[in-house]
């Protein structure tokens, strides 16, 4: 069963419907003793950072989801659920992250260029994770958001984007990936992305 | 790099596509669904569904829609037309929408961008301008699908919006909408320039030459077109083809 974390931050519609396109076995839940019964987490999201950590501690999710990723559960991270494994995020004063990843989300600050980084952009793409295979580097993504991440330990970084300067927008580790873009918005080759991960956990 | 991002534009009138759609290899050429598929396969980089449905059982049409729509299509789509409340905002994202725009009602009441944009992220929330140029040079926000003119000036109205939390402006000149001259490129720039948000050019697109000129001068981030792809005149890889061959950053599929 691959579970899709509900902790009130946006839609999650789209995200269950490509899901359901190569496995019957999703849900959505709110529920963190819903994680024992999962063989793989899904946490989407869009919204402000600091809100989103709150309603997880509010809704018991912190703890559980640590454990859960620290004993490498399968684990996709997207758009905010992306953003939400590093340190912390300047977005509305500093605020603390999950921490799986020592880095901190920044917000775009480069001259001539609009925030948000809105539309399709490229990603180069280190080889070999097993969650890319059949994507070519240089492949467009669906990117909105307005933060980005500074990442310490450059061995999390599978794929980067330039708007103005170069960011990580896929990290993965183990059964982790995280992607900033929203592949479930990405057409045919971000289908791919989610394919991949069902097929890895099913 | 970012790529330009290029946008059929569909009317929808009780959960069909109007305004003479006749596309061959489709088995149902009104079908908002069918429709959104095809633009979709050929490498649209969104789509916008505007609802023109004046029924009084619109609301439930129009769910059915986005509901459908986000099943089948995996690019983003935009949901506008007659989005007066926060509670219109919130059911239609909840049934598959990734964006709404408002029109009438953000000038109406414009508290109505702040709290949606908070509540529900300002990537979500597409401010709808139709501005039209008045004898001073400058150009007027018109509301009500263009019936109602207002005294309120679209560049200013455009940065107000901004500020309100708008999280992109489709920005349609009145003057153009139709006429397939062009876009209105002197206010698409000014209003481009003015803002640090994106902003799609919308009404005059009859030719790839007007979409180009719309990216490069009119400095838009995307352009929206309706007629010149409904009726099969330029398909949406040719338009990209052209523009790439000219420089132009876009995504070919």
């Amino acid at each position: 069963m691959i579970t899709v974390i509900d902790y009130g931050m946006g839609n999650l519609r789209s995200v269950v419907k490509a899901v359901e396109k190569y496995t019957e076995h999703v849900r959505v839940s709110h529920d963190p003793l819903d994680i024992e019964r999962s063989d793989a987490l899904i946490m989407p999201g869009d919204g402000a950072f600091g809100m989103a950590m709150d309603n997880l501690k509010k809704m018991g999710w912190i703890e559980p989801l640590l454990d859960y990723i620290n004993n490498d559960g399968y684990f996709l991270g997207i758009c905010l659920g992306f953003q939400l494994l590093y340190s912390a995020s300047e977005e509305f004063g500093l605020r603390e992250g999950l921490n799986i990843i020592e880095g901190n989300v920044l917000r775009f600050k480069v001259p001539g260029l609009k925030v948000p980084h809105m539309g399709w952009n490229q990603v180069k793409l280190v080889p070999d994770s097993k969650f890319l295979e059949g994507i070519p580097s240089d492949t467009y993504f669906y990117f909105i958001h307005s933060y980005y991440p500074v990442i310490n330990d450059k061995s999390w970084v599978l794929g980067e984007a330039d708007y103005g300067i170069k960011f990580p927008c896929i990290v993965g580790k183990g059964n982790l990936i995280a992607t900033q873009f929203h592949p479930e918005k990405s057409h045919n080759m971000g289908l791919k992305i989610i394919e991949n991960f069902v097929r890895n956990v099913c | 790099m970012l790529a330009k991002r290029i946008i059929p534009c569909l009317d929808v009138d009780r959960g069909r596509v109007v305004k003479g759609v006749n596309f061959v290899n489709l088995i149902d050429a009104g079908d908002p669904v069918e429709n959104g598929k095809f633009y979709d396969e050929e490498g649209a980089d969104e789509l916008v569904f505007l609802d023109i449905t004046a029924s009084s059982d619109k609301r439930n049409i129009i769910l059915d829609m986005v509901k459908k729509v986000a099943e089948t299509v995996h690019i983003p789509f935009t949901v506008g037309g007659g989005i007066r409340t926060l509670d219109d905002v919130r059911t239609i994202l909840e049934n598959g929408a990734d964006k709404v725009s408002i029109n009438t009602a953000a000038v109406k009441n414009p508290a109505i961008i702040t709290e949606s944009s908070k509540r529900f992220g300002s990537q979500c929330i597409l401010v709808a301008i139709d501005a039209k140029r008045n004898s001073t040079g400058n150009w007027n926000v018109y509301l009500n699908g263009g019936r109602t003119k207002t005294d309120i000036d679209a560049v200013e109205w455009a940065k107000r919006t901004e500020e309100l939390g708008a999280g992109e402006i489709l920005l349609t000149s009145m003057d153009r909408d139709g006429t397939k001259c062009g876009y209105d490129i002197e206010l698409t720039k000014k209003i481009s320039e003015s803002l640090t948000i994106p902003v799609i050019a919308s009404g005059g697109a009859g030719t790839i030459e007007h979409l180009y000129e719309g990216l490069t001068e009119g400095k838009a981030d995307a352009v929206l077109a309706a007629s010149i792809f409904h009726f099969r005149e330029i398909s949406i890889r040719e338009v990209k083809e052209k523009l790439k061959n000219r420089g132009i950053p876009v995504r070919i599929v």
